[in-house]
């Protein structure tokens, strides 16, 4: 079983089914939603029936593949997935049909317009599914570098296509705020080329490679060159992510986007921004990591706060769960960078539940949004005296975001604190202080929406739909479950991050009693 | 006008050498009087060429206007599918012949190769004149009467073509071949007029806006040939200090010979104003806009790519074969040349408002992306241009033929001539100005896809050409240090994303101009352009998703003979 090309058949499957909605005659727009969910239901079954395959105490990459692509560069079609990428894919692969289910409706307005067609709006899903599937199964980083930059098409083209009224801007932003990170990376990338061609012999893309030869200390890159190569790449992760201070295309983006496209764009696309940095930047350059981590630290702990006040004083739904987003990655960069055991398994568990509880906040507020017509806060109130599932589906999904026990993002929030006190504690406590204003900005957008007199032009509005609850009960479901037993992604979480954090060099603090005397080492 | 057609008479006489009986023009330089021994084989791509251009003149010559324009089509698009036949014939053959004034090498093959298939598309992009519902000619009727006078009206009226347009490209193709392959300075300079004049006359014969066309042609004229003036002098220069117009001989006069250095650096700074002029790179880019616009737009594809092409090719040529001796004089130069290249290239596109200016300022871009590979001076620098080079080439042309499709309409009555009528509205010039173009991609989707194609490969998007020949520049250039060229070179690129993504926005994102009548309406095209759309579009594909072949081929043919 181990041959059978997996991760291909896994991206394969979602791009057969593009070219079909994509080819359907326009009659038949019924028929393409169908299609397009039969294909992503599809995808996630090859992905969970990858999933059982996986050996938990098996070698790293598993369901590696490679074939060359482009000789010249010795660049090969490599895939194959450690822990963390395996669950980032899960969590894509369960994330689309879902949002298929909830945006089932979304574009018709827009065909109804006469500006786009429901077959694009469900083909660029599948494309894009495709595109995401590559960016975390790729282990050759040119490979890797192609489908970052290539995703941004489709999401492009969603955003500005089918979004709202300041779509096209908000498109634009976010293509290029992402170009100019990207072209970054390029630079660095073909200078760590060059790099592994002179101390290796022959230049090189595949990661594995790369990275042995960094931590046996055979590719010995020079520190301001390794410094400059770190920047390259993390100005793109950092965009990606997105991480303050580059983060203002998210909430125009996530605010134009439909309900849908903003929970791909920000539960799955930015993840490749954290999971670029826990694996590459770390990884490829850990000296220059080291030697950023202050920088870094300081960028995430300002976002996580800066995030979480901007949001409480939010009048748009979108916008305010963009805010928190930015939050919550701050967290996850935090995890990721207080090279801990603990923050960095609790960083990986967060990409995950971030992705689950957001998606599941996004597309409830969709929901909300499409009974109204509007995005605005104020427009809102009592709605749980005449929708409470909705109501009680939005609840669980925000409490889940502000991470309360027994929710899932509680897990991973709070390992990645305790990761991070035991290395820095002054920056744990502050991060903690987040942690209170996602309470005020969750409680309170619920307490203005949901609570409260029923706001006049609310009174027919209707509960959820049979389809809107099979669309969010699986998120609600792996909201809990996770909530209660993290156990199965965190072990096989856990092997990547150990050796994540071998290659750094980096051991846990030792606890307890020498807690004091091993911050002071550190701190050297 | 009359001054360009007196050109146009002159141009052929010189370099052609039909059949037999050639030689003596190459071959000045020799000190002895023993024949030069010439190899026909190397020589045939350049000879078939100029054979057909000639036949083509004889053609305007003897048959009767009306019956001019197949004939013209068929010996043109035959002329340069047997030169590239012989261009692959000659693969992997590395001699001077000629007395040593064309050197046929992996780069001159590959070069001629790259510049034929640019011609045919070309071609098939001027032989459009539109199918039997609309008249889609990009040629004046004819280009010696007076713009708006009762002459063009006339010449209009009685649905005149300008067939000359075959010769005339023909022979600039021939120059173009002959560029790259000039292995002495004076064949160069030969090479470059042979190319240029036929140029400035194509410039001029645009059917609509006439003087816009006949102001480029005027402007492309007088500063090229300023340039060639320059160009000679440094010839000259060069001839004094090393006594030789050879390639080979300067180089080694470089290195030993006792004299200043003065005059060699005189000459050859003199010769690099000649040869960036024709490549369009910043300081000497002023013309490309405005030419770029005014021109026809089949002869701007054509330009846009082949001349570049060939350009670049000499510039490789007498940069590696005569002056690696002065490296550490000329490399800082070009450093500087190429960094404001891509810097002014890409500012101020974003400014334009018109498509084809602003692909004008992209072509400046390209153009300091190409000096990348050049101030390299390595095999993969070499190697790297190459491709690119071919890369860009196609895309480009591609980009104009779809400009071609987009025009304006004319309500009521139309402005010139026998425009097939439509609904009452006749098919106009090209709609170039930008907010033209908004909404296309609603009315015409698959022509949008193809411009967007287009425009993702010129902002080098991975899985399109521009990105692998990019990269490889990148590549090449950081392996030969010079990394900083290659930092501006990525904030030039985040800037002409720009560029090239609004255009996409305007296309899919923004609403069309349906109002006052006057909206661009896109044109059906006969199977030429089709063909030429579809191969571009292929190629471009083709060359980000599998460009192993043509990286090889490029590899291959990164060798110089002296």
């Amino acid at each position: 079983m181990s041959s059978f090309p997996w991760l291909t058949t896994m991206g394969v499957v979602p791009l057969v089914g593009s070219a079909l909605v994509a080819t359907l005659p326009k009659e038949r727009s019924a028929a393409a939603k169908k299609i397009a969910l039969t294909f992503s239901v599809a995808t996630f079954g090859v992905a969970a029936l990858m999933a059982t395959q996986f050996k938990k105490g098996g070698s790293r990459f598993q369901f590696t593949e490679s074939h060359q692509w482009i000789k010249a560069f010795n660049i090969n079609y490599g895939l194959g997935v450690d822990g963390i990428a395996l669950v980032l894919i899960l969590m894509t692969t369960v994330l689309m049909p879902v949002v298929m289910l909830a945006a089932w409706n979304d574009a018709d307005e827009a065909q109804a317009d006469g500006r786009r067609s429901v077959r694009a709006y469900f083909a660029l899903y599948l494309l894009l599914e495709t595109m995401m599937i590559g960016v975390f199964a790729a282990t050759d980083l040119f490979l890797f570098y192609v489908f970052f930059e290539a995703m941004l098409i489709p999401m492009y083209f969603l955003i500005g296509g089918f979004g709202g009224p300041q779509r096209s801007y908000a498109a634009v932003k976010f293509l290029l705020y992402s170009l100019f990170g990207g072209l970054f990376m390029l630079a660095a990338l073909i200078g760590l080329y060059v790099a592994s061609g002179k101390h290796l012999g022959t230049g090189t893309f595949d990661f594995n490679t790369l990275a042995n030869a960094v931590a046996s200390g055979q590719l010995g890159i020079s520190p301001g060159l390794s410094k400059a190569l770190f920047l390259g790449f993390f100005v793109a992760f950092a965009v990606k992510a997105p991480l303050f201070p580059f983060h203002t295309w998210l909430p125009d983006a996530a605010a134009e986007a439909t309900p849908g496209s903003a929970v791909l764009l920000v539960g799955v696309l930015d993840k490749v921004g954290t999971f670029g940095m826990l694996r590459y930047c770390l990884e490829l350059f850990p000296g220059a990591s080291k030697f950023f981590t202050p920088m870094v630290i300081g960028m995430a702990i300002v976002g996580t706060l800066y995030g979480a006040l901007l949001a409480i004083g939010q009048t748009d739904i979108k916008r305010l769960i963009a805010y928190t987003s930015i939050s919550h990655f701050g967290l996850i960069t935090l995890g990721v960078f207080a090279m801990t055991s603990a923050g960095q398994s609790g960083a990986s568990l967060y990409m995950v539940n971030h992705g689950l509880s957001t998606g599941a906040l996004f597309i409830v507020a969709g929901f909300l949004i499409s009974r109204r017509g509007s995005q605005l806060i104020d427009d809102y109130g009592g709605v749980n005296k005449v929708a409470p599932k909705l109501a009680g589906v939005f609840l669980i999904a925000g409490l889940s975001s502000l991470a309360l026990p027994g929710l899932s993002s509680f897990v991973s929030e709070f390992l990645v604190l305790v990761g991070t006190f035991e290395r820095y504690k002054a920056v744990a406590i502050v991060a903690t202080c987040a942690i209170i204003l996602a309470a005020l900005y969750v409680l309170w957008l619920y307490q203005r929406t949901m609570t409260g007199p029923l706001k006049a032009g609310l009174e027919g509005m209707k509960d959820l739909r049979a389809r809107e609850v099979v669309a969010v009960a699986p998120l609600i479901a792996l909201i809990i479950g996770l909530g209660f037993y993290p156990k199965p992604i965190l072990d096989v979480v856990n092997p990547s991050v150990k050796t994540t954090l071998q290659h750094v060099q980096k051991q846990d603090p030792a606890p307890a009693l020498n807690a004091q005397t091993s911050e002071k080492v550190d701190s050297k | 006008m009359s001054v360009l057609t007196s050109l146009l008479a002159a141009s052929p006489g010189d370099p052609t050498n039909p059949g037999g009986g050639l030689g003596g023009a190459t071959s000045t330089v020799t000190n002895t009087f023993t024949a030069p021994h010439v190899e026909y084989r190397a020589l045939m791509p350049m000879l078939v060429v100029f054979g057909a251009a000639t036949v083509g003149i004889l053609i305007e010559a003897f048959l009767p206007r009306t019956r001019r324009y197949w004939p013209q089509v068929g010996v043109s698009l035959a002329g340069v599918v047997v030169a590239f036949c012989f261009v692959v014939a000659n693969h992997g053959m590395a001699e001077t012949t000629a007395a040593d004034a064309v050197s046929v090498d992996g780069v001159t093959l590959f070069l001629q190769g790259t510049i034929l298939l640019l011609a045919l598309l070309a071609l098939l992009l001027v032989a459009e004149r539109g199918t039997g519902l609309v008249d889609l000619d990009a040629f004046t009727a004819q280009g010696a009467t007076t713009p708006g006078s009762g002459g063009e009206r006339a010449a209009d009226a009685a649905g005149l073509r300008t067939t000359e347009v075959f010769p005339l490209m023909l022979f600039s193709v021939g120059g173009m071949l002959l560029f790259p392959a000039a292995n002495d300075l004076l064949t160069s300079f030969v090479a470059l007029e042979v190319l240029s004049l036929p140029l400035y006359l194509l410039c001029g014969l645009a059917r609509r806006r006439r003087l816009l066309s006949q102001e480029a042609a005027m402007k492309y004229f007088l500063l090229g040939a300023f340039s060639s003036a320059f160009f000679l002098y440094g010839v000259a220069l060069l001839y004094g200090y090393a006594g030789s117009v050879r390639l080979s001989d300067i180089a080694t006069a470089i290195t030993s010979s006792p004299h200043s250095d003065v005059l060699v650096l005189a000459g050859v700074a003199l010769l690099a104003v000649g040869l960036l002029f024709k490549v369009g790179a910043v300081p000497f880019h002023a013309w490309t806009p405005d030419v770029y616009q005014g021109a026809p737009t089949p002869i701007t594809a054509f330009m846009a790519a082949a001349t570049k092409v060939a350009a670049f090719g000499a510039l490789l040529r007498i940069t590696y074969v005569a002056l690696p001796g002065l490296r550490w004089d000329w490399r800082p130069v070009l450093w500087g040349v190429a960094i404001l290249t891509m810097l002014v290239g890409a500012i101020l596109a974003i400014t334009q408002r018109d498509i084809k200016r602003m692909l004008a300022y992209s072509a400046i871009l390209n153009a300091g992306y190409i000096l990348l590979g050049v101030i390299s001076t390595t095999s993969k620098g070499v190697s790297s241009t190459l491709f690119y080079l071919a890369a860009y080439g196609f895309a480009t042309i591609g980009a104009f033929a779809v400009v071609t499709l987009v025009r304006e309409s004319v309500r009521g009555g139309s402005d010139s001539g026998d425009g097939g009528e439509e609904d009452s509205v006749t098919v106009g010039g090209e709609a170039t100005d930008l907010s033209a173009w908004a909404g296309l991609g609603r009315r015409s989707p698959l022509l949008a896809a193809c411009f967007t194609v287009f425009m993702l490969a010129f902002a080098g998007i991975p899985l399109t050409s521009g990105f692998t020949g990019k990269f490889a520049l990148f590549t090449a250039a950081i392996d030969g240090g010079a990394w900083p060229l290659v930092i501006v070179g990525v904030i030039a690129s985040a800037a002409a994303a720009f560029f090239y993504v609004r255009v996409i926005v305007l296309m899919y994102f923004s609403e069309p101009l349906r109002e006052q009548g006057a909206g661009p309406i896109v044109v059906v095209p006969s199977p030429m352009t089709t063909v030429a759309l579809t191969v571009t579009v292929a190629l471009t594909i083709a060359l980000g998703v599998l460009p192993q072949m043509a990286l090889d081929l490029a590899d291959k043919a990164a060798y110089f003979v002296q």
